[in-house]
């Protein structure tokens, strides 16, 4: 004997045979393996669930899938607490742990359904009122509806759960396993198609699992029962091992060219301790289909009429699923409101489960004559044209009152009220794959229209509502799409069906029931309390478009995005226009199909996945060292190497201390770096660079620019002759890929003619850059034949082979710093080597490593600039006052013309300058904003420029910084001033950017 | 998602491309005797065509080169891919004709659902 007051003894897809507990809102219930929680829950007599978003109304099952609006509950709590959780999509499992959200203290007993009496100033376009009138309302109102209308609780921790993301393509993607899915299955397997075939639920039938299995309203399939039926046909797609069937997989987006993402949740149905940790927790599947068929069925629509959405009152559809397919009666006494005949199947399968039927009413005159003899068979009640006046029931329903036309109103007692306003073809991705949608009368819905993807819809998701067409659809268009994907098109043959029920059809459209009450709380989408009223409150207000009353009034919107409601709407919305529903037209379906977690969106692609850094050769002894790192481009780089005890700003000083009195090193390895080779590789870098190459000669090093053809300052670095068609270019760490899909495009597309080919080498070489005084007794000591390395034979801004312990390696004089530098290259492989020999090498020179910041501070200290920070993309070389490095003397190169157009030329433009601030002491802020008065006049303040590098320099015991100023090369020796928050602007002089030449002259002066 | 054809690889996804700007604009060779203003729409001007539109793709994740697609932004749908310095081949894109004159798969709301003609304007 089962605990469960509203369990049936038989029927539906759960395990009688094992009992499994679960609590809800901190209450313990009892339900079967194969139930859903709302299942288990409406087995127990619970229909209330949640509490509404903005009036706090109760609210309960509506649905029995992924269409249910306002039935959304939180699952666990901690790091794994799941909120807005369809109740109607969680499988129940045993010690499952559900709460109400979105009431306090509790679902039954909730302070804030006080929204609900004030609920006039709630209107339409409330938050739309609120921020647009007079300032201060939303800082008033912001704190108590932030509070009151937050659903769910978000986890409290990193989530522990691990997901995936895999790639797949096929040939005949199917997504639904209804009776026209499962046909379209078989069709195309039999067609020897590749298929994936998705499954939304648990389950594979669709409809077919709403139907009674046996009594005189059994359909048969084949003479079988439904599920005998779809057992074989599973069967049938198991065998062919070109078939993958995905059971609990929504289709949540259909992007361009057939690419579709399915969402498989692998383990949301166990309990914790009966997941496999080997799997994910969920799966998306990227789909490349070379054909789509979507058979997603068709979704009932509810009816808008006065008080509809107490807890209880449900659509006919889902009162029939938790029937058919869970064994659970939905109510003792059932009254069943409809619009077509479908419905009235309810009525008779409820009252055959032994519920009483205390009235069917239908909007209708005339529906069916077999129809109404069949309930009066049964002792049904019946009322024709009639419409709903009003509810009762606090926490469910109770009572319903009908109204005839000449206002006649009648009382029935009811505890489950079940609504059916008819069935719209379930056209979302058919839409979000672009396709155009029609409306069709007979139907009073949109279905699929015109489409140019490469899709086939069939059963009732493309307005196929008799059981029939289902079936035979489904098998006529699995074979077309498997033929369209070149396979030789094999019907599966089309069952005969017999004892089909009463379908969908004869429907007449109702969009909103109208008493002579009136009824004021009639809603239209019951997750986000929008009422009929409020939707024609909208179009008073002059929202004409469908889109923009959806915004005004949040009809649709929120997390079921109005699947069962917005026909309704849109109803409502062209009503009060005067226009039919075609000429209103919908709003557009957008992906996701529902909502999805992100952690099945970042897949495995989390932690050290989810953005993977480079790193160097030398990478693990910088870790050993305990260097601080910092991202630059895709890399990681050691920024400083703090000694015990030592903060990272005194690490820089006395790294930079080192390397202009001793010899410290870097590792350059993350420069990007190009071999370029071809006999027109001169007139090439002439075109690309500022300045000419047309004389370096081969062992010698130039520094160059590079603009885009808008002037601007693009990327820099040094480039060495190796010999007349052979070059090697460096440019900065973070430009090195952008640099070469730019000069490919030069090459490839403007100038094909040239002879010359790039290949990137970045990561072939290993850079170690010694700089100091001291760094050609290092390379003294380390090198092979290093005579010819001395500086008074090796002239700075030329390269030599050479080599160490027999290895060869590329010497280069070049400098970031304007210290005595050698900057030597190996292969990579030796890189590590490499830096462990120079660090022993320099230790009796006191070799100090330094980091990136070291290597700024110490470029800044010689007014050397980085693109990117002292430049922004509006800089050209002029600006940078480096107008040595445009030549003037050779052709064309790429910016050459905007560097004369009349906005570059201009004389006002901002110039980089060095700055010198009165208290030595004191340290800019990067970014800050330059007046030219010692006081900061009242806004808006003329602004000169700002601060784009600062620091301290160790080796000139002062703060030094860079910045852009309006005519900045005129103002050297002026007073400017830096504009700080809350305190007097700084004074500093505007200077030269080398600061090692200024202070040196004065020293010499 | 788009499946793009490079015309010297085949067929492959997307993420292997990168976009590369529309296509068919020539570097001006006699740039130093166009006006700011010639040489502006050079520089700065491009079309935002609703309709067929020649664009520039990289097979960035590939053969590295770049070539050419003409594409039907209002469908989003790929007419023909050519190699750099190619004509564009001539295309004759069905657009299924709309009341409102728009080219159909545009976010107008106007065109999401299909009319009967004598609903047209």
């Amino acid at each position: 004997m089962t605990s469960q007051p509203f369990r049936l003894n038989e029927g539906g897809s759960i395990d009688r045979s094992r009992e499994i507990s679960f609590s809800f809102d901190g209450k313990s219930y009892a339900g079967h393996p194969g139930d859903t929680l709302a299942s288990a829950l409406i087995a127990n007599g619970v229909h209330m669930v949640a509490r509404s978003f903005k009036y706090h109304r109760p609210r309960g099952i509506v649905g029995a899938g992924a269409e249910d609006p306002a039935g959304l509950v939180q699952i666990g709590s901690g790091a794994t607490a799941d909120p807005n959780t369809r109740a109607t999509e969680q499988e129940l499992w045993d010690g499952l742990q559900a709460h109400a959200q979105n009431c306090w203290p509790s679902l039954k007993h909730d302070l804030y359904a006080a929204n609900d009496i004030v609920s006039r100033f709630y209107s339409a376009g409330f938050y739309y009122k609120t921020f647009m009138g007079p300032p201060g309302n939303w800082m008033t109102f912001e704190p108590i509806v932030r509070f009151a209308a937050g659903i769910g609780k978000t986890p409290d921790g990193p989530d522990p759960d691990a997901y995936e993301t895999i790639n797949r393509h096929c040939d005949v993607l199917i997504v639904g396993a209804g009776p026209a899915g499962l046909m379209a299955a078989l069709s195309a397997a039999r067609s020897g198609a590749r298929v994936i075939l998705a499954e939304e639920t648990a389950e594979a039938g669709g409809q077919l699992l709403s139907l009674p299995e046996s009594g005189d309203g059994a359909i048969t399939i084949d003479d079988k029962t439904p599920r005998d039926w779809i057992a074989g046909a599973l069967a049938e797609l198991a065998s062919n091992d070109r078939v993958t069937v995905l059971p609990r997989t929504s289709a949540i987006g259909y992007y361009a060219d057939n690419f579709v993402a399915l969402w498989e949740k692998v383990s949301d149905h166990l309990a914790p301790k009966d997941r496999n940790p080997l799997l994910p927790r969920q799966r998306l599947w990227r789909i490349r289909a070379k054909e789509v068929v979507l058979a997603t069925g068709a979704v009932e629509r509810s009816l808008v009429f006065h008080e509809n959405d107490r807890p209880g009152i449900m659509l006919a559809s889902a009162a029939r699923t938790y029937l058919h397919r869970y064994g659970a009666l939905g109510g003792h006494c059932a009254a069943v409101i409809a619009n077509n005949d479908a419905a009235w199947q309810t009525a008779f399968d409820l009252q055959a489960a032994g519920a009483t039927i205390s009235v069917i009413s239908d909007s209708r005159h005339q529906p069916d004559d077999a129809l109404v003899n069949k309930a009066a068979e049964r002792d049904i009640p019946v009322r024709l044209a009639h419409q709903v006046a009003s509810t009762g029931g606090r926490h469910r329903v109770k009572e319903i009152t009908i109204e005839s036309e000449t206002g006649n109103i009648e009382g029935f007692d009811a505890d489950l009220v079940a609504i059916s306003g008819g069935w719209m073809p379930n056209v979302a991705l058919f839409s979000q794959s672009r396709g155009q949608l029609r409306y069709d009368d007979d139907l009073a819905a949109f279905r699929p229209g015109w489409h140019w993807q490469r899709t086939h819809v069939c059963g009732s998701a493309d307005g196929a509502m008799t059981m029939a067409e289902c079936f035979s659809g489904g098998a006529r268009v699995g074979a077309w799409a498997a033929e369209a994907a070149g396979c030789t098109a094999n019907a599966a043959p089309v069952p005969e069906l017999a004892n089909v029920g009463p379908e969908p059809t004869g429907i007449s459209p109702i969009w909103q029931m109208v008493t002579t009450e009136g009824g004021k709380k009639a809603f239209v989408d019951l997750q986000d309390d929008v009422k009929a009223s409020d939707l024609e409150l909208a179009v008073r207000e002059g929202y004409r478009s469908v889109e923009h009353a959806k915004r005004y009034t949040t009809v649709g919107m929120g997390n079921d995005q109005g699947k069962i409601s917005n026909l309704n709407a849109f109803g409502i919305i062209s009503g009060a226009q005067g226009k039919s529903l075609p000429e209103l037209g919908t709003t557009t379906f957008r992906q996701p199909w529902k909502p999805v977690t992100f952690g099945a969106i970042a897949g495995q692609f989390v932690g050290a996945d989810f953005e993977p850094r480079r790193t160097t050769p030398m990478h693990d002894w910088h870790v050993r060292a305990e260097a601080i790192f910092e991202p630059v481009g895709d890399w990681l780089r050691a920024r400083a190497y703090p000694r015990p005890g030592e903060t990272f700003e005194d690490a820089v000083q006395r790294e930079v201390k080192a390397a202009r009195t001793d010899v410290a090193v870097l590792d350059a390895s993350t420069l990007g770096k190009i071999d370029i080779r071809g006999k027109d590789a001169r007139t090439f870098l002439n075109r690309i660079y500022t300045n000419a190459w047309s004389k370096l000669a081969p062992g010698r090093c130039r520094y160059g620019l590079m603009l885009g053809e808008d002037a601007m300052v693009f990327d820099d670095g040094v480039t060495s002759c190796i010999a007349d068609d052979h070059f090697h270019m460096t440019t900065t760490t973070g430009g090195a890929a952008r640099v070469l899909t730019w000069l490919e495009d030069y090459l490839q597309t403007e100038w094909p003619d040239l002879d010359v080919f790039l290949t990137t080498v970045t990561e072939e070489t290993a850079v170690v850059s010694l700089s100091g005084p001291k760094s050609y007794d290092v390379v003294k000591a380390i090198c092979d034949d290093a005579g010819d390395l001395a500086p008074d034979d090796f002239p700075f801004m030329s390269w030599k082979d050479a080599a160490i312990d027999g290895v060869a390696c590329r010497v280069f004089r070049i400098s970031f710093t304007g210290e005595l530098s050698y900057e030597i290259n190996v292969p990579a492989s030796y890189g590590l080597w490499l830096w462990e020999k120079v660090m022993e090498a320099g230790a009796p020179f006191g070799i100090t490593p330094y980091g990136t910041e070291g290597m700024h501070l110490l470029r800044a200290e010689k007014g050397f600039i980085i693109v990117g920070q002292d430049t922004d993309g509006t800089i050209t070389p002029f600006d940078l006052r480096m107008d040595w490095i445009v030549s003037q003397k050779k052709g064309d190169f790429v910016g050459k013309r905007s560097l004369y157009r009349s906005d570059t030329v201009r004389t006002n433009r901002k110039q980089l300058v060095g700055l010198l601030t009165e208290d030595p002491a004191t340290v800019l802020m990067e970014g800050a904003q330059i007046i030219a008065t010692p006081d900061e006049p009242a806004p808006p303040v003329p602004m000169l420029g700002y601060v784009t590098s600062s620091y301290f320099s160790p080796n000139l015991g002062r703060s030094i910084a860079m910045a852009l100023v309006e005519s900045g090369g005129a103002r050297i020796g002026e007073t400017v001033y830096i504009s700080r928050k809350g305190a007097k602007p700084l004074a500093a002089t505007v200077t030269e950017t080398d600061f090692l030449a200024h202070f040196a002259e004065k020293a010499d002066g | 998602m788009f499946v793009i054809t490079c015309p010297y690889c085949g067929e492959r996804d997307q993420s292997e491309f990168a976009h590369a700007g529309e296509a068919h604009i020539s570097r001006p060779r006699e740039s130093e005797t166009m006006t700011d203003a010639e040489w502006a729409e050079f520089l700065f001007m491009r079309d935002n065509t609703k309709g067929i539109h020649a664009e520039r793709w990289i097979h960035a994740a590939g053969c590295r080169r770049f070539f050419n697609a003409l594409r039907n932004t209002a469908t989003d749908r790929f007419l023909a891919f050519y190699r750099i310095g190619e004509k564009p081949p001539e295309i004759d894109d069905v657009v299924p004709a709309t009341p409102c004159g728009e080219a159909v798969g545009s976010g107008n709301d106007a065109v999401k659902v299909e009319r009967p003609p004598e609903a047209g304007r």
